[in-house]
């Protein structure tokens, strides 16, 4: 019996172990398609970036822009062929164009506009608390409301 | 009352965004390839490898391009349609075969009509990347230079086809 379970333990020594596998032949260029391929929108599912989505066109695209590193072809290349092809529609970061400016600069706008409104409506309130003021009979009775609170502490 | 004008109105203005957003289709991508010259590529046909087809071999005709599949349900969707257009004879149809099995395609071509007078095999989808297509069937209208004029997106219907397709063919081929 303890025979057997000394086998049964030295089964694991016998399967070689070996070193994960890695997923290409060139770890640089698997590495350039990963920082790559997640900047880029996969265009069936449509929130997903290109290196998350199992979707076949996004697997195809993964081989061209693989064949465009091998190629040595800059970044700036494979994303302008991308671009060509699918728009700016495949850039997760939108480009600064004309057409994007309300994009890009709207949240200023609504930040500032925001500022403006909080800066004018403190200013119109601190103006209302100056003008509220008191006469000697009343500030007498908040002397004595403040002592009196004071006393039931 | 006065002071609820202008919540009111910032809700009004908000709620007007978001109910046009809603009509967006979000599948609908504009395509930056609409009057630019259609990709060339040379592949063989779906009936006979042996021959290639070539969009060079269109110049001065107005055309479709069909991206289809046999396993695409959309495509058998737009089907009928394109069949009843191609028995019209206003525009001819060229057919796709996107990331396809040949034997399938040929199946279903056999079993539910065949509205392409040729027919290219992308098996690889490398073309159907040239041509910025993301998801089957997607349509071309291709004028007499060979370029892009209209791209749809999804299946075509027949009010697509009367509204849109058949007078933008019309005229492109009077021009």
């Amino acid at each position: 019996m303890r025979w057997l379970l000394v086998i049964i333990l030295l089964i694991p020594c016998v399967a070689a172990a070996k070193e994960a596998r890695p997923l290409a032949d060139n770890p640089q260029a698997e590495a350039r398609l990963k920082q790559l391929a997640v900047e880029l929108r996969c265009l069936v599912c449509q929130n997903q970036t290109l290196a998350d989505s199992n979707a076949p066109l996004a697997e195809d695209l993964r081989r061209e822009v693989r064949e465009m590193i091998a190629k040595d072809m800059s970044d700036k290349e494979i994303i302008d062929f991308l671009v060509a092809r699918y728009g700016d529609f495949v850039l997760y970061r939108p480009p600064l164009k004309t057409t994007t400016t309300l994009l890009w600069l709207g949240p200023f706008l609504l930040l500032i506009a925001g500022a403006t409104t909080l800066v004018l409506a403190l200013r119109r309130r601190q103006k209302k608390l100056a003008d509220a003021s008191l006469s000697e009979e009343e500030r007498n009775r908040v002397a004595q409301l403040l002592s009196e609170g004071a006393k039931h502490r | 009352m006065k002071r609820f004008l202008l919540p009111l109105g910032i809700f009004v203005v908000v709620v007007g965004f978001l109910g046009v957003g809603l009509k967006l289709n979000p599948r609908e991508v504009p395509s930056p390839l609409v009057g630019r010259s259609a990709p060339d590529f040379s592949l063989p046909q779906l009936h006979d490898p042996e021959k290639v087809f070539s969009p060079k071999e269109l110049t001065g005709k107005v055309w479709l391009l069909n991206f289809w599949a046999s396993w695409c349900g959309g495509c058998k969707d737009e089907h009928p349609v394109l069949m009843q257009l191609a028995q019209s004879g206003e525009v001819p149809i060229y057919g796709m075969d996107y990331k396809d099995r040949r034997e399938e395609a040929l199946t279903w071509l056999r079993r539910w009509g065949n509205p392409y007078p040729a027919i290219a095999v992308d098996e690889s989808g490398r073309v159907g990347i040239n041509y910025g297509v993301y998801g089957v069937p997607e349509t071309y209208v291709i004028d007499k230079a060979g370029v892009i004029r209209y791209k749809q997106i999804g299946p075509l219907d027949e009010d697509t086809v009367k509204g849109k397709i058949l007078p933008l063919v019309r005229e492109l081929q009077n021009k």
